[in-house]
């Protein structure tokens, strides 16, 4: 289609001596070209003598679009809020038909919004009242999840045997490379800072100790938690997110099955299960990685440096570990599941349902680790 | 079909549709005219939505061709297909709004992507949208705030920001009171007459369709292609299909007399 030239669109405004403001409408009203603000219009309606009322002047109008109606429409909102009657009869029919379908459905009491600015101390305030509020929602769900797992105990909580099984399979063999690797790559860590300072002093088959009592008591156990808070926390997060949001979690309500019972039951037996299991085979790849490098670097056989790990060992070392794991698997598949089930119903939701999760996850595991390891020095164990 | 191609604005020439090897739809071959209401109907599961899916470019046809005044849309190279979307506006089932925008930054959104209006008459416009379908006030909003039929009206507007020569709808009056239906399809009258807009509509309201509905297609799931096209009323009244006089017709046979789903 070729069209001519756009004439340049002009609004003009004239006061009659009656109190009647004329808007002179002229040339063509495109959005694809400048259009003249009606802000002289607005101003003149908002002064302190505002006219008696408004009439267009057409002849002149050549094509128009959106830009017409929407510029009509701002007017016509002021207008009605000045109590000044609008002459729409001179207006071209499709632009009267577009306006009068505008103001068709009057504006609900209430709905506008207005932006407030808050202060920095309401806001550092609300920020205080956030944390707190998170802390006892996260408190409560701990409260549900206890509940619920006494129901269990009792055979009365409804859930599928089959989920609980795909949950252990995800969280625990599937999750093995990637612990695995990390476990392996921190053991070998471990062992080269530990040859380096040890040489120095002859000692270096105590690197064996070193490898072994910090993989088993302190290093496994996070490192596996950490990695299990980033990948089956978050899934746990963003499954029950969008389960929120597809209604699917108001449908198991509505159908008389608990929820948490159902859904959250089955994750968090998964980890709780599955983590000080994967604790110890990362354990393991660690002193497997500190021995790669100690073989290598120093002058031991593989007897020597297992017999050294074996020696270093006890009994106290690895359940204290395990417990560790223990508490982490509970934190990380609680904040999951908590953020999860909390979500907002939207897309975006899901998102931040997913990140809170995580952080939330990483911040208990480490500050549960720091009292841990307090409590253990105190009982010396 | 006797219709002058020139009129014609969009052209769906021998489309067949599948997903992988299931068969939808084949031989489809209709054409909507300027500035016309067209419906695509048809039972659930025949295929409408995939149809709507081809028109705007969501999902290439196994066979067959759309052409938009003339000009192929699928033989095309991707720029050329890129600049022919422009010209449609589409409102999905449930409005597909963005959920972290709120309603003004939904409908604006496509005015600062491809126009250089300033932010003041943005706001003139984004209000006048929201006006249009009703939802004066709500610019601040996020979706996540507004019920199913809100969502549905703002999933409109946005497909307006442009004023698009070709709007789509699927489904518009799903999930909307009588009234609201009512009023949208008030809307959808007065856009093609004052702006000429050419509208597609997929439906099976019957009330919507023939309040608006210019020209139609009736899509059959068992016969995997179309039955009828022409005037919806028309259709109901006078089309040698008994299929499609039925589904016009809520399942009364010729007689007036109602026959329960499945009899026959």
């Amino acid at each position: 289609m070729s069209s001519p030239p756009a004439q340049a669109a002009s609004l003009d405004l004239l006061r009659t001596g009656e109190g009647v403001l004329k808007v002179r409408l002229a040339g063509d009203w495109l959005l694809a070209c400048p259009v003249p603000s009606a802000s002289a219009v607005l101003e003149q309606l908002r002064s302190a003598s505002p006219p008696r009322r408004v009439e267009f002047e057409c002849t002149d109008l050549g094509r128009w679009d959106t830009a017409l109606p929407a510029a009509l429409v701002a007017i016509r909102r002021v207008a009605e809020g000045a109590g000044v009657p609008l002459v729409d009869e001179r207006l071209p029919p499709g632009a009267q038909r577009l306006l009068r379908l505008a103001f068709a459905v009057k504006e609900r009491e209430g709905a506008r919004r207005v932006h407030l600015h808050r202060s920095l101390a309401e806001q550092v305030g609300q920020a205080t009242l956030n944390i707190r509020a998170a802390l006892v929602a996260l408190l409560s769900f701990i409260g549900v999840c206890s509940q619920s797992l006494l129901r269990m105990a009792r055979g009365r909580a409804t859930y599928q045997r089959s989920d609980l099984l795909v949950a252990i399979q995800e969280a625990g063999a599937e999750s093995l490379p990637i612990v695995s690797l990390i476990s392996f790559l921190i053991g070998m860590i471990f062992a080269f800072v530990g040859v380096r300072q040890l040489e120095q002093f002859g000692a270096g088959i105590y690197v064996a100790d070193l490898v072994a009592v910090a993989m088993v008591r302190e290093m496994a156990p996070i490192m596996t938690a950490i990695i299990m808070a980033g990948r089956t926390g978050a899934a746990y997060a963003a499954g029950l997110g969008t389960m929120k949001v597809n209604e699917e979690i108001d449908a198991l309500s509505s159908m008389g099955v608990n929820p948490i019972d159902f859904l959250v039951l089955p994750r968090l037996l998964a980890l709780v299960i599955m983590l000080p299991i994967l604790t110890l085979y990362g354990s393991l790849l660690g002193i497997l990685g500190g021995a790669t490098v100690s073989l290598v670097m120093l002058d031991v056989s593989f007897v020597q440096y297992v017999a050294q790990t074996a020696d270093s060992m006890q009994l106290s070392s690895l359940l204290g570990g395990l417990f560790k794991a223990f508490v982490y698997g509970s934190l990380v598949a609680v904040a999951g599941c908590e953020q999860g089930m909390a979500c907002g119903s939207s897309a975006m939701a899901v998102g931040q349902a997913t990140t809170r999760a995580v952080v939330m996850g990483i911040v208990l595991i480490i500050v549960s680790a720091a009292i841990l390891t307090v409590i253990y020095i105190t009982l010396d164990i | 079909m006797a219709r002058e191609a020139s009129d014609a604005h969009i052209t769906v020439s021998h489309l067949t549709m599948a997903y992988g090897d299931f068969l939808i739809q084949r031989d489809l071959d209709f054409s909507v005219r300027r500035g016309e209401v067209f419906i695509v109907m048809g039972g659930s599961g025949c295929g409408k939505t995939t149809l709507l899916k081809h028109m705007i470019g969501l999902k290439a046809p196994v066979s067959g061709d759309i052409l938009y005044g003339g000009r192929s849309f699928w033989n095309a190279t991707d720029e050329e297909r890129e600049l022919a979307k422009r010209q449609f506006g589409v409102l999905f089932q449930s409005g597909a709004l963005w959920s972290s925008m709120t309603l003004a930054e939904n409908v604006g959104l496509p005015l600062r992507l491809y126009t250089s209006i300033g932010e003041a008459e943005i706001a003139d416009i984004v209000a006048y949208k929201l006006a249009l379908v009703g939802l004066a006030g709500f610019g601040q909003y996020y979706p996540s705030e507004l019920s199913g039929g809100m969502k549905k009206r703002a999933g409109l507007a946005r497909a307006m920001a442009l004023d698009p020569q070709i709007l789509y709808f699927d489904e518009p009056s799903a999930g909307l009171d009588p009234l609201s239906a009512r009023l949208l399809d008030e809307l959808i009258l007065e856009l093609r007459d004052s702006l000429g807009t050419t509208v597609v509509v997929v439906s099976h309201e019957l009330a919507s369709i023939f309040a608006i509905g210019d020209n139609a297609v009736f899509l059959d799931a068992d016969a995997k292609t179309q039955l009828a096209v022409g005037n919806p009323r028309q259709l109901r009244d006078s089309s040698p299909d008994p299929r499609v006089r039925r589904f016009l017709r809520r399942g009364a046979t010729d007689d007036g007399q109602a026959v329960p789903a499945g009899v026959n």
